[in-house]
Formats: C-alpha cells, sequence, structure tokens
C-alpha cells in the first residue's frame, strides 16, 4: 500500500465509524455548541452592517474667511480626487446663516449683524466608517490649503464601534472558552473509540506501529466529527436567520425601511468549518497522545 | 547478536526482577531462558524488545543500543523481531488472516505481495485452510500458531517467545517445537522462554537458567 491508498482506506473507515448514533449525538453537541458564538458573531456582523448604513459619520470643513469662490471651487476639485472621499457637499456661508437662522429662530438678531459671522464649508461623506481611518482622513483633509478646521462629527459611530468591539471581543472570548470545552468532548468521544480498539492498539504497539500509525485513524475520526460539528453548528446559524428575517423584516417595514439579515459569507462558512475540524484533530491528538504512555507488554 | 552487559530491572515499588546480568546469543543460535515463575524470564525478553528499559547495563540486539534507543526508533528495531505472545495477543474481531497481515500493514507492505507473505506464513503453521476463520473459532494450539505466523511473516531475523507452549497438551506442543526447529534451521535467533522440561528436552537449544533474577552458572 502506498501512503495515499493508506490515507484513503484510513478516512473512509473514520467515515464509516462517524455515523454511529454516539459520534453523531457528540456531532449535534459540537454543533450547537458551536452555534453560540457562531449566531452571536452573525448577529454582530449584521448590527454592524445596518449601522454603517444609517450612522453615516460626515466630516466638516470650515473654510478660512479669506477664501474666495475660486478657493472653494479649487478646493472641490482637490476633494473630488482624494481617496476615501465618497463625496463633498460645499455649503456657502449664506446658506449657512439661512438655515441656522430658521432653525434657531433667532431672525431679529441676525438682521443685526452687520456681516455673516460664518465661514463657507464643506460636508465630506467618507467611504469608510472606520474611526482610525476617519480620524485619518480628518487629519489630512486640515492640511489643505484654505481649511480652517477639519471636524469630525462621529461621537455616536465612534461610540457604537467601540460596543460592536467590545462584543466582538466577547465573542471570540466565548468562543475561546467553548473551544476548550469542544476539546475536551472530542477527547472524550475519542476515548471512548480508543477504549474499544485497545487491544488493537496495544498488539500494533508491540509488533512496530509507529506513534503515527496509531494516531492516524484517530486523527481523522476527530477532524470529521469537528467537521460535521461545524456543518451543524451553520445550519442551526442559518436556519435561525431565516426565521429572524422575516420577523425583522416586518419591524423594519413599521419604521418605513428595509432591513434584512444576511448568511454567513462562504470565507465565515470556511472558518467555521475549518476551525471546527482543527479542534477535533486537536482534541484527538491529545486524547492519542495520553494513550500512548501506556503500552502494553510481552507477558 | 544479542548481548546483555551488567544488566539490571528494578520495577517501580522495588521489587528487583533482573540482577547483574550478563550473556550473549549469537547470530542463529537457539536459546532457551528457564527459571522458576517470577524468575525474570518475561523481563528479560521484554528487555531485548525495548517493551521494557534497564535500571542499570546496556542491551544489544544487532549492534543496537536498546537500552538507550529513542522512543521513535523503537518501532523499527520491532519489526525486525517476531514477538510470540504467552497470552496470543489475536484480536478477535478480525479473521486469522487480518491477525497475520497487521505487520506488514504497519510496516506498509503493498497489498499483493503482503497476501502472498500472509498465505506463506499461514502455509507454515498449517492453517491455510482456516484463514477466513476468527481467532475465537480456534482451539488453543492454533491460536499460538497464528501467533506464530503473525511474528515470522516479516521474515524477522530474531523471534521472541515467551512460554510458547503454555498450557498446549503434548501433541500440539510438538507440531511447534518442530515449528521452532525449522526457524533455526534456516538461520534465526530464537530465544524462547519457558519452564516446560517437554519444551526444553526437544531443543537443540542453549539454555539460561534465571533464579530471583540472577543467572545460574
Ligand atoms: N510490571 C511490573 N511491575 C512490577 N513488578 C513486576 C512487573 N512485571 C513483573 N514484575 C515482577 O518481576 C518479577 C519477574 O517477573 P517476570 O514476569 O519476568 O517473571 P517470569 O519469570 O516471566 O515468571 P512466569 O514464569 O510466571 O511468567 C516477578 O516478581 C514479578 O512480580
Ligand atoms: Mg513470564
Amino acid at each position: 500500500m502506498n501512503l495515499v491508498s493508506i490515507h484513503w482506506h484510513t478516512f473512509l473507515q473514520a467515515l464509516g465509524r462517524l455515523f454511529r448514533p454516539t459520534n453523531l449525538l457528540t456531532a449535534l453537541v459540537i454543533g450547537v455548541t458551536l452555534s453560540l458564538p457562531a449566531g452571536l458573531y452573525a448577529v454582530i456582523d449584521n448590527l454592524r452592517q445596518f449601522a454603517g448604513v444609517e450612522s453615516e459619520s460626515q466630516i466638516t470643513l470650515f473654510l478660512q474667511g479669506s477664501a474666495s469662490q475660486a478657493d472653494a471651487a479649487e478646493l472641490a476639485q482637490r476633494l473630488r480626487q482624494t481617496k476615501g472621499v465618497e463625496k463633498a457637499e460645499f455649503v456657502p456661508k449664506d446658506a449657512a446663516l439661512k438655515e441656522l437662522v430658521k432653525s434657531a429662530g433667532i431672525e431679529d438678531l441676525a438682521a443685526t449683524l452687520e456681516r455673516n459671522p460664518l465661514p463657507d464649508a464643506f460636508i465630506v461623506h467618507p467611504r469608510s466608517d472606520d474611526p482610525a481611518e476617519l480620524e485619518a482622513l480628518r487629519a489630512e483633509l486640515q492640511q489643505l490649503p484654505k481649511v480652517d478646521a477639519a471636524q469630525l462629527d462621529s461621537a455616536w459611530a465612534k461610540r457604537f464601534y467601540a460596543l460592536l468591539q467590545v462584543g466582538r471581543h466577547g465573542v471570540l472570548i466565548l468562543a475561546a472558552l467553548l473551544a476548550v470545552a469542544l476539546l475536551a468532548i472530542v477527547g472524550n468521544t475519542i476515548r471512548l473509540q480508543i477504549l474499544t480498539l485497545r487491544d488493537e492498539i496495544e498488539v500494533s504497539t508491540l509488533i512496530g506501529a509507529t506513534d503515527a500509525f496509531i494516531r492516524r485513524p484517530f486523527l481523522y475520526a476527530g477532524a470529521l466529527q469537528g467537521l460535521l460539528g461545524g456543518l451543524v453548528a451553520w445550519l442551526v446559524v442559518a436556519a435561525s436567520l431565516l426565521l429572524l428575517n422575516s420577523a425583522v423584516a416586518d419591524l423594519a417595514s413599521q419604521y418605513g425601511t428595509e432591513v434584512r439579515l444576511h448568511l454567513p459569507g462562504p470565507a465565515d462558512a470556511l472558518a467555521l468549518l475549518g476551525g471546527a475540524a482543527l479542534l477535533g484533530w486537536i482534541g484527538a491528538y491529545i486524547a492519542v497522545g495520553r494513550h500512548l504512555r501506556h503500552p502494553g507488554r510481552l507477558g | 547478536m544479542i548481548s546483555f552487559d551488567g544488566v539490571s530491572k528494578s520495577y517501580r515499588g522495588g521489587h528487583q526482577a533482573l540482577r547483574d546480568l550478563s550473556f550473549e546469543i549469537a547470530k542463529g543460535e537457539m536459546a532457551v531462558i528457564t527459571g522458576h515463575t517470577g524468575a525474570g524470564k518475561s523481563t528479560l525478553l521484554n528487555l531485548i524488545a525495548a517493551i521494557e528499559r534497564p535500571t542499570s547495563g546496556s542491551v544489544v540486539v544487532n549492534g543496537q543500543n536498546v537500552s538507550k534507543l529513542r522512543r521513535s526508533a523503537i518501532p523499527y528495531l520491532r519489526r525486525n523481531l517476531g514477538l510470540i505472545f504467552q497470552d496470543h495477543k489475536l484480536l478477535y474481531d478480525r479473521t486469522v488472516f487480518d491477525n497475520v497481515a497487521l505487520p506488514l500493514q504497519i510496516s506498509g507492505f503493498p497489498h499483493a505481495e503482503a497476501a502472498k507473505r500472509v498465505r506463506a506464513a499461514l502455509d507454515k503453521v498449517g492453517l491455510l485452510e482456516r484463514e477466513k476463520a476468527r481467532p475465537v473459532t480456534l482451539s488453543g494450539g492454533e491460536q499460538q500458531r497464528v501467533c506464530i505466523a503473525r511474528a515470522i511473516v516479516n521474515r524477522p531475523a530474531i523471534l521472541l517467545a515467551d512460554e510458547p507452549t503454555g498450557n498446549l497438551d503434548p501433541d500440539y506442543a510438538n507440531g511447534i517445537i518442530e515449528m521452532f526447529r525449522a526457524f533455526h534451521q534456516v538461520g534465526v535467533t530464537v530465544v524462547i522462554a519457558t519452564h516446560d522440561e517437554h519444551l526444553i528436552n526437544r531443543l537443540p537449544a542453549r539454555v539460561l537458567t534465571l533464579q530471583q533474577g540472577e543467572m545460574r552458572p
């Protein structure tokens, strides 16, 4: 037998064993356990995208009093060419004053002014909603000629972002804790498999099997179990999101918007499956490693 | 081929199983290790196969210092040894054929070649027609022969047997004795641990006697 056919044979053997009730049950437990962080992650991802649409940050550029119409036009041109700027609206000082006067109800006061105290301004809509990138963009715009001040109006976005970040870290910590639990779960089922195959392991070791030879079928079993668990987790998350979707759509329509929860993308799904398989593999490795320290004897 | 130099073995708990053993077994020689129960016969065989490690002294097999062998090198040592266990250590959920094929499977032998070798080994021990049987359906003597077939299927240079005629009646025992003679004749180094007088008297072997873990002169 060459190496490929040995691996293929072992893989098929492990696949066959996978569909026994105890192993399926373990995969189910793994799946439900994993669906908790995976589901939270999906919810946070949805919130982030949702918030990205609704809470768009702005940068306001106030021009120097000496800036002319031509300066403003040139600045508009520069802004259009700046990477990171989605669009920029020019707000002439007269329009700004009118707006202010109207919203504050200070017509009388305004009438006493000799000249308009407000500067011309641009309202810049950035492409990114990442706080660090926003701050960098603000600093860059501040340096443009005839710009007096650049002000980032994103306190709310920042706070929301920070909250999401806390949520993400929470999910990571939860995932790490559950990963340890999963190692134990997989380790335990592999240990049961080892017990039923104890004689085979002992004899094989006594007649010259390497650790790798002993380990191989269990590693396949552990990885397959993890993979199946990951699949279960994905199905649980997908089913939950789809179920929630109609409720969310109802709610959103009452606020006159349209919102849909989206499923984890292919990269996230692959990460889930791969991570679960890896956990299974590691759990099996640990379980077999413990067993390999206790070989048998001749007589 | 096998040499012990000042070998002692104490088990955990302080019991000393072997005391300052020094001897050599030449290539192609047949040796019988005998002695009362608990004398240390099995311990001696276990040291040769690196199943146990000596507490002091050195065990050299085929030019390799087995007592200092790295863990990862041990499997390759064992593939050159044929081990015959007192309790057979057969796998009862596999056929006779699969049991004998196990060492070849472990060393990654090509399928077709392996099947030929397995049948040759089964033929040697007279069990060719039973290749599809499960070990439980065989008598004690037949199981011992399956164990022997598994030990020789790799064509090892050294055969280690622990009580190979354990509790077999003399007819069965004689058959097994004949097999050991045959292996000896084709140049295999054979080491047998036993307290079976019948076996000792019928083998053309050097007899090493252990007493309380020491070699009796
Ligand atoms: N794993 C072990 N741990 C502790 N003591 C052991 C162990 N194995 C053997 N012994 C002790 O070492 C001594 C030698 O044992 P060993 O099995 O080598 O004897 P033996 O000559 O093969 O005996 P028998 O004829 O009964 O098979 C005995 O006193 C036994 O109790
Ligand atoms: Mg013994």
